[in-house]
């Protein structure tokens, strides 16, 4: 019963960072909408484990953790630099522009 | 015993989703990507500390719950860390902040 | 060697937890893979006080704790801004002075900072960080310098 209303309550807040995914005025907005979506899915997967009772859940969790956090740090870094391989950093950033 | 760790999860549950809501709130109604970045700071930090508490309190003294204290020390160590890669990226593409005073001048000069 | 065997260890205790299977077989294949991670850690000169800081690990959950309470408060106050109709914010940027002396405290108060809702780090120039503050409250409460003092102790106790 309070796992089901927790997820409820997940799923509002989901639909509200979606809501700003799409409407977003800038690219990070979206970003940021994405990324705080991901870590409500992080937590949403935890709670699927202990609301169908399989609470191996978590280790997708942590997974998904990872990679949320892997691919925001990506996805800014190529809208930055145009590419995943160009160097980054504050010594390099003025030669390739 | 059962039913105090019950309703002691209960309320971390509940009080997480509460935070949780507010943070996708502030992430609404708040008005530009940085004043926007604080309203995700809520959901990142004690929406989910106390909804993994609340979790942590189900599964007992396990491995699981080891997985997930896991889960938020990453929480507590990454969200940080794009926070700043998302300001620093946003400042150094030339976005300007948004501020009361700036709007108030604008909305004046719109006026005159 | 010392932040050599620290790693070892973490890697290892971190494989036992996460594996949750022990037997024989998979101890020994713990062994060769937390060995192969810690052979390419070596390799590419990672190893050292600053990406393994061992000397901070007695010291270090004392502050985790302060932190804790500032993050608690810290949210209720972004929580009361965020939930009330007027929307009483007034977003600024400002600058605020670290007086670590390494990379390692600054990355510490820097990441301290932006862990407090209401306050994110921008950008660090040289010793001083660019602080964007939700409201004027929130950047009163940074320029008392109380977080970088405690930073600092923690760094000066080591």
């Amino acid at each position: 019963m309070m796992f089901a209303a927790a997820t409820a309550a997940l799923c509002v807040a989901m639909l509200l960072a979606l809501v700003r995914a799409l409407l977003g005025p800038t690219l990070f907005d979206r970003v940021l909408a994405v990324n705080s979506f991901g870590t409500k899915t992080v937590l949403m997967i935890a709670m699927l484990g202990f609301l169908t009772d399989r609470p191996d859940f978590t280790d997708i969790a942590l997974l998904y953790a990872l990679i949320n956090f892997v691919g925001t740090l990506a996805v800014l870094k190529f809208f930055r630099y145009g590419s995943f391989a160009r160097p980054g950093g504050r010594a390099q950033q003025g030669e390739g522009e | 015993m059962e039913v105090l760790l019950d309703i002691l999860s209960g309320i971390l549950l509940a009080a997480g989703s509460f935070f949780i809501l507010v943070g996708a709130i502030g992430l609404i109604r708040l008005p530009d990507v940085f004043a926007r970045m604080h309203g995700a700071g809520v959901t990142d930090t004690l929406g989910a500390a106390l909804f993994i508490g609340g979790l942590m309190l189900q599964s007992g003294l396990s491995l699981i719950t080891v997985k997930l204290l896991l889960i938020l020390v990453l929480f507590f160590f990454a969200s940080p860390t794009s926070s700043y890669a998302l300001a620093n990226a946003a400042l150094s593409q030339g976005l300007k902040p948004w501020s009361r005073d700036e709007k108030a001048k604008d909305e004046k000069e719109g006026a005159s | 060697m010392r932040h050599v065997i620290a790693l070892g260890v973490t890697l290892y205790v971190t494989w036992l937890l996460l594996s949750g299977v022990y037997q024989t077989l998979w101890f020994v294949l713990g062994v060769i893979s937390c060995a192969i991670c810690v052979g390419i850690a070596l390799r590419m000169e990672v190893i050292d006080r600053e990406t393994y800081p061992v000397h901070l690990s007695m010291i270090l959950p004392r502050y985790w704790l302060w932190l804790f309470k500032e993050i608690v408060l810290a949210n209720f106050d972004v929580t009361k801004r965020i939930l009330a109709p007027s929307l009483p914010v007034n977003p600024q940027l400002f600058r605020v002075k670290a007086t670590q002396r390494d990379d390692l405290g600054k990355v510490i108060y820097a990441n301290s900072i932006t862990l407090t809702p209401g306050t994110v780090t921008v950008d660090i120039d040289g010793d001083e960080f660019l602080v964007h503050a939700l409201s004027d409250s929130t950047k009163d409460d940074l320029e008392t310098g109380e977080m970088d003092r405690r930073v600092t102790a923690l760094e000066g106790s080591s």
